[in-house]
């Protein structure tokens, strides 16, 4: 047959019109155009000119056609008609949920607000929800931080004023050498991917220190397969070599962080430990120039690190020396460490080197003036180019707080956060704890809380305790067992309020957060504790309403559910009050609003949570949520966004407002017309850093003025990195018996050991629970970069990528257990067995197991099929974990979390492994569940238009 | 059978970096979507929802584990879409003329309305780039986007396929690869790019560039100095500290 070529049109119409909104896939937050043909949404690509992702767009993004047209969309309010767990429901109208809802929080408001538990998931809405907690009285409401990253984000907050991802991120057009610790596949998805391609393409080096190489570890240039839960006594190893060769940044240590401040040493003084300060308060260090003390931020004062001071019998010296004294020890040697970690000590020896090399021999130099807080002005801007990222991977272990404060002081030690090349803060961070909240747990029945929930306690005094000693907060955040609790602790939710400890509770009420499967620890438990009822019958969690968007898990356990919305039929906003999305430099924040309406025809339909929360705020005489004469203040979430004011001038979005000469950004009166300007710009808003104040943050008071101007701050914040963080110090204090607020006999010696104010490594806790002779595996899980945080039905697209997931096994057990690939293993921990099917990936540490987090599913939920893969041989490795460590004896059983901050130890999770038989599905097998959603469609030959 | 163009003016591909690819699967989504709403038929699924999912993608990302003689175990994510070879045999064993090599820029199409789904083609091609779809019984393959590159209705920029504009990791390029000059040959030059299976005789428009190596963790000396202790304990440090400040 000759050459014929048919006719063809290259220049189709790609669609009737392309609105721009910001993406709810994951936590990342990207600019998304969403392409419309006949009113339905066709086709979904990034946003060119957005600041997360410039025009990118993950796997997940542009499968998000999908998860808004999921066969599991739930579609009317629903009101429980069978046992809880049973998945039976009807539809009931909106009036009807909303007046049940009403019934049920109304009696609580007004005698006990402590009893209704609020507690939202993936919601990316906190200063708003927060806002109605509040505003309703009760202290018990967080977000899910506390079992995903809080140990970096608090550990970052004490130590530098902000942690990675939406906090800052590293330079990454100067940067040199790049390490990568631990799973981080998000947090955040696509800068971290451009990021990576921008190092490649510039031939920067890329280390990943990981015990799995997959995705990010894959493409780096030098892999260190790690043993879990050592990376912080790695990372005090490279502290050792660089201080041992003086490769530290002396002149950064000695203006920028509290390395010059003095401490008290004397064991007998009330304030050991503690900063030396003057009558301001203010810390003090010795100035170089004169050898006599000054208050750190003294104009022209330069710091000394050596010097020691005496005054009145008792020593103080520069947390320098305790720094010295503490890193320099043998037993943070790579010979020390090298077996432990599984890294060999030459190994550790040359990334050192490395970085020392990289830091100190390739600086960065850039020609701009900048002028510094103490009044010094500049004539370069000096970095160090080598950046780190960090993210779940050493945050979710009971020693990651301090394996967080560890890697932040190596970055500190190398002068590279906030300068040319290193790690660089997102506005509106940089931002020290002192302009942090504290804690706020008072309750008055009919009254809102006496502050916000969350915080960052300064010591024992800003514990949420009630007057008797008690938690005055169900998830126990801010007690003694893990003072820094500031994202709160919602894994500790159900079982605490299912044992009435601290108290019992009336609603536990959820937003977008799937409890009763993937979200906990000892899954089957917690169904149990949803399930189970008292002596007269009742349930012991008495009522359960949840907010979902879709038919999960936990969905079956609610009593009363109000639908939400989809993210593309939705308003939302991406506030600097809240998580932002800023750049290095520019800050940002950006809108979702209905690209499409919602439309369910023929049911009652679904409704934007924060809208639905606008309402029932009314209704209850919320004050914040009611006008003067008693009616409902917003009329929905958009009427909030516009109208809000945190404090006057300050709104939830900060572009567009009203100035005295017309449109002006950062501080101004709300705008009727804000939201279409924010769409007609795309979405979202930039606010744009000079050059000279884009770096030095902390200290440039070019920065700072402008960040007082954008409202970040009411007056300027230069502060000292905090190498030793004294907060920490005031609550080892307390357990050394000391000041007037004293914590229980059996803390005290767990408080001494693990609040130390300098990093310090210790193995994870649950090693002293567990015989790691009987139980040798480190059991992990990753979420696949195509499914990471997109926690909404089982896509279509997505699920034929990663719709298994086997349990990876390095080559060592595969040998030992004669496996091959689909055979099936038995997974055993101190807590429970599943059996599960395996296979082989060489490119592991040999004593770590892993699979994909969060692939298993329930039967019933989802709209899946019952006979899906995800529910016959996917799992979860959340049988194998408690939420408690197993008895040692003592008459206690300890939280499995983390001392400090209470985050969820996910990956201190050992086990042993024996071949299994084929069990013909992963094991345990649960029941299915009803399904309120109609079954999927057989086929898909997804078009719109004509 | 069908004839394939004697030369082509220009022969336009992709180029993919191995070294950069995180396989994060961006590229494999947003070809399906773009391609489930224009050219041709819409790219089904199967069971979507069901116990054996399947649908039709022109693009996959497949990841391989390789073992070098030393050192750890290395993973390569390695996208696979159809190369646009110049000896393409998916054309030749085309008994319609459906399956066609375009002159003006090399691109490998399916003219859709002249495609019986006999399905030769896919059994003809060694790199498994073709996908009958199984709604439509119409063969698919990767149209390099060719209702994109020329589009007037797009900005200029948006003129590449969908997988370039979305990679996160701009580990894939876009361009002609027979002008030596163009970037992508630029690339391809400078990075080794290679040709997938070039014992098939197919000689594939696109390259690979291959990943670099990887764990060169030997040599010590270079880096030796850079510590060199100046101190063994901590007084020691303390006294070199004094001195350190004093130069600053």
């Amino acid at each position: 047959m000759g050459l014929s070529q048919p006719d063809l049109d290259t220049s189709p119409p790609v669609s009737d019109e392309v609105r721009k909104t910001t993406c709810y896939m994951c936590a990342c937050r990207c600019g998304i155009n969403v392409h419309l043909k006949d009113g339905k949404v066709a086709y979904i690509e990034g946003n060119r000119d957005h600041p997360v992702n410039k025009g990118v767009l993950c796997a997940k993004g542009s499968a998000g056609i999908m998860q808004h047209n999921a066969p599991a969309r739930l579609r009317a309010p629903l009101r429980r008609v069978g046992p809880r767990g049973s998945g039976e429901f009807e539809e009931i109208s909106w009036d009807e949920a909303l007046q049940t809802a009403v019934d049920w929080l109304q009696p609580i408001r007004d005698t006990a607000p402590e009893k209704l538990a609020f507690f939202t998931g993936r919601d990316q809405s906190q200063s708003f929800t927060s806002f109605w907690a509040q505003n309703f009285g009760t202290p018990n409401y967080a977000a899910h931080g506390g079992f995903c990253s809080v140990n970096m984000a608090t550990a970052g907050i004490y130590t530098m004023g902000g942690a990675f991802w939406e906090f800052g991120q590293p330079d990454w057009e100067h940067t040199k050498l790049f390490m990568l610790f631990g799973v981080a596949e998000d947090h955040d998805s696509n800068p971290i991917k451009m990021g990576l391609g921008r190092l490649k393409e510039r031939g920067a080096k890329v280390i990943g220190v990981n015990p799995i190489r997959s995705g990010y570890n894959a493409i780096a240039d030098d892999w260190v397969g790690i043993t879990p839960g050592t990376d912080g006594l790695f990372i005090l190893a490279l502290v050792h070599e660089l201080l041992r060769a003086g490769k530290i940044d002396l002149d950064y240590l000695a203006r920028y962080t509290n390395a010059p401040v003095l401490v008290n040493l004397d064991p007998k003084s009330p304030e050991h430990g503690l900063f030396l300060r003057d009558e301001d308060g203010k810390p003090q260090v010795i100035d170089r120039a004169t050898g006599k003390l000054a208050a750190f931020d003294k104009p022209r004062v330069r710091p000394d690190l050596a010097g020691k001071y005496r005054h009145a019998g008792v020593t103080h010296r520069p947390v320098m020396h305790l720094m010295a004294e503490r890193y320099l020890d043998g037993k943070y040697s790579p010979e020390a460490v090298e077996t432990r970690c599984g890294i060999p000590a030459a190994r550790i020896r040359r990334i050192a080197a490395e970085l020392a090399e990289v830091a100190f021999g390739d600086p960065i130099v850039l020609d701009r003036e900048w002028t510094d807080f103490r009044g010094e002005t500049h004539t370069q801007m000096i970095g160090r180019p080598v950046s780190f990222h960090a993210m779940r991977g050493v945050s979710a272990h009971s020693n990651g707080f301090q394996t967080c404060r560890a890697l932040h002081m190596l970055q500190i030690l190398l002068g590279s956060v906030e300068t040319p090349g290193g790690f660089r803060f997102k506005p509106p961070y940089p931002r020290p704890v002192e302009a942090h909240p504290t804690p706020h747990s008072y309750t008055k029945p009919g009254s809102p809380l006496n502050g916000p929930h969350l915080g960052f306690p300064r010591g024992p005094e800003h514990l949420a305790l009630r007057e008797d000693g008690t938690p005055a907060r169900i998830d126990k955040a801010f007690t003694w067992e893990n003072p820094l609790s500031a994202h709160g602790l919602m894994h500790m939710v159900i079982s605490n309020a299912h044992a009435g400890d601290p108290y019992k509770i009336e609603t536990l009420f959820l937003y977008m957060a799937n409890m009763a499967w993937n979200s906990s620890m000892n899954t089957r438990g917690v169904m149990e504790m949803l399930t189970d009822t008292d002596e007269n019958g009742d349930y012991v969690i008495p009522r359960i309403i949840c907010s979902d968007a879709y038919s999960s898990e936990m969905v079956a356990y609610a009593d009363l559910i109000l639908p939400d919305t989809t993210y593309l039929e939705r308003h939302d906003c991406i506030s600097l009050l809240d998580r932002p999305i800023s750049e290095p430099d520019a800050a940002a924040d950006a809108i979702r609003w209905p690209v499409v309406p919602p439309d369910r025809p023929g049911h009652a339909g679904v409704r934007g949570f924060q809208s639905v929360l606008c309402d029932l705020g009314a209704r209850l005489k919320l004050p914040g949520f009611t006008k003067a004469d008693g009616s409902q203040k917003y009329a929905d979430y958009a009427d909030y966004i516009t109208h809000h004011q945190r404090k006057p001038g300050l709104g939830p979005l900060a572009g567009f407002r009203l100035g005295p000469k017309g449109l002006t950004d950062g501080k101004g009166d709300p705008n009727e017309a804000q939201l279409d300007s924010y769409i007609a710009n795309g979405g979202f808003r930039q606010f744009h850093i000079a050059p000279e104040a884009a770096y030095f943050k902390p200290w440039n008071a070019a920065y700072q003025d402008w960040a007082v101007s954008m409202g970040f701050y009411d007056s300027p914040q230069p502060y000292l990195f905090q190498l030793y963080v004294e907060p920490l110090r005031k609550f080892q204090l307390a357990a050394e018996g000391k000041g007037d607020r004293q914590p229980p006999e059996h803390l005290r010696g767990r408080m001494k050991a693990t609040m130390d104010p300098l990093p310090i490594w210790y193995p994870p806790l649950s090693d002293g629970h567990e015989d790691p002779v009987e139980f040798p595996i480190h059991a992990l899980t990753q979420r696949p970069m195509a499914m990471y945080h997109s926690w909404g039905s089982q896509n279509a697209w997505l699920r034929q990528i990663h719709g298994r997931n086997p349990l990876y096994l390095p080559t060592y057990w595969m040998e030992k257990l004669k496996l091959r690939d689909g055979d099936w293993v038995r997974v055993i921990s101190s807590h429970g067995s599943i059996t599960v099917p395996c296979a082989h990936m060489a490119a592991l540490n040999p004593n770590t197991v892993w699979t994909w987090n969060a692939i298993g599913k329930r039967k019933g939920a989802w709209a899946l099929d019952k006979d899906a893969p995800e529910a016959t041989r996917g799992f979860l490795l959340n049988h194998l974990i408690h939420e408690l460590l197993p008895p040692k004896g003592d008459g206690l059983r300890w939280a499995n979390s983390d001392p400090i901050t209470g985050q969820a130890a996910w990956f201190d999770l050992r086990v042993r492994l024996e071949k299994s038989a084929d069990p013909g599905e992963s094991l345990p097998v649960f029941h299915a569940q009803g399904s309120p959603v109609p079954p999927a469609p057989g086929t898909l030959r997804w078009t719109v238009g004509s | 059978m069908t004839d394939l163009p004697e030369t082509t003016d220009r022969k336009m591909g992709l180029v993919i970096d191995l070294d950069t690819c995180v396989g994060c699967h961006a590229c494999v989504i947003s070809c399906k979507g773009w391609n489930t709403e224009n050219y041709g038929a819409p790219l089904s699924d199967q069971e979507p929802y069901g116990a054996d999912p399947s649908g039709t993608f022109l693009n996959r990302v497949h990841s391989y584990e390789v073992q070098p003689e030393t050192g750890p175990a290395q993973l390569v994510h390695f996208p696979k879409s159809c190369l646009h070879c110049e000896d393409a045999p998916c054309v030749t064993v085309c008994p319609t003329g459906a399956s066609y090599k375009r002159t003006e820029d090399g691109i490998v199409l399916v003219n859709e309305s002249d495609c019986i789904g006999c399905g030769l083609c896919a059994w003809a091609c060694p790199y498994g780039a073709r996908e009958m779809d199984a709604a439509e019984g119409v063969m698919k393959k990767c149209t390099l986007c060719v209702d994109r590159i020329y589009n007037d209705n797009l900005p200029e920029e948006d003129r590449v396929p969908a997988c370039v504009r979305t990679c996160p990791s701009g580990a894939r390029h876009f361009g002609d690869l027979g002008d030596p000059d163009s970037a992508v040959s630029q690339l391809v030059a400078e990075r080794g790019g290679m040709d997938l299976m070039p014992e098939q005789g197919t000689k594939p428009v696109n390259k690979y560039l291959p990943p670099r190596p990887r764990d060169r963790w030997t040599d010590q000396s270079v880096l030796a100095p850079f510590l060199e202790p100046v101190a063994e304990e901590p007084r020691g440090f303390l006294a070199w500290l004094d001195r350190a400040l004093e130069t600053l």
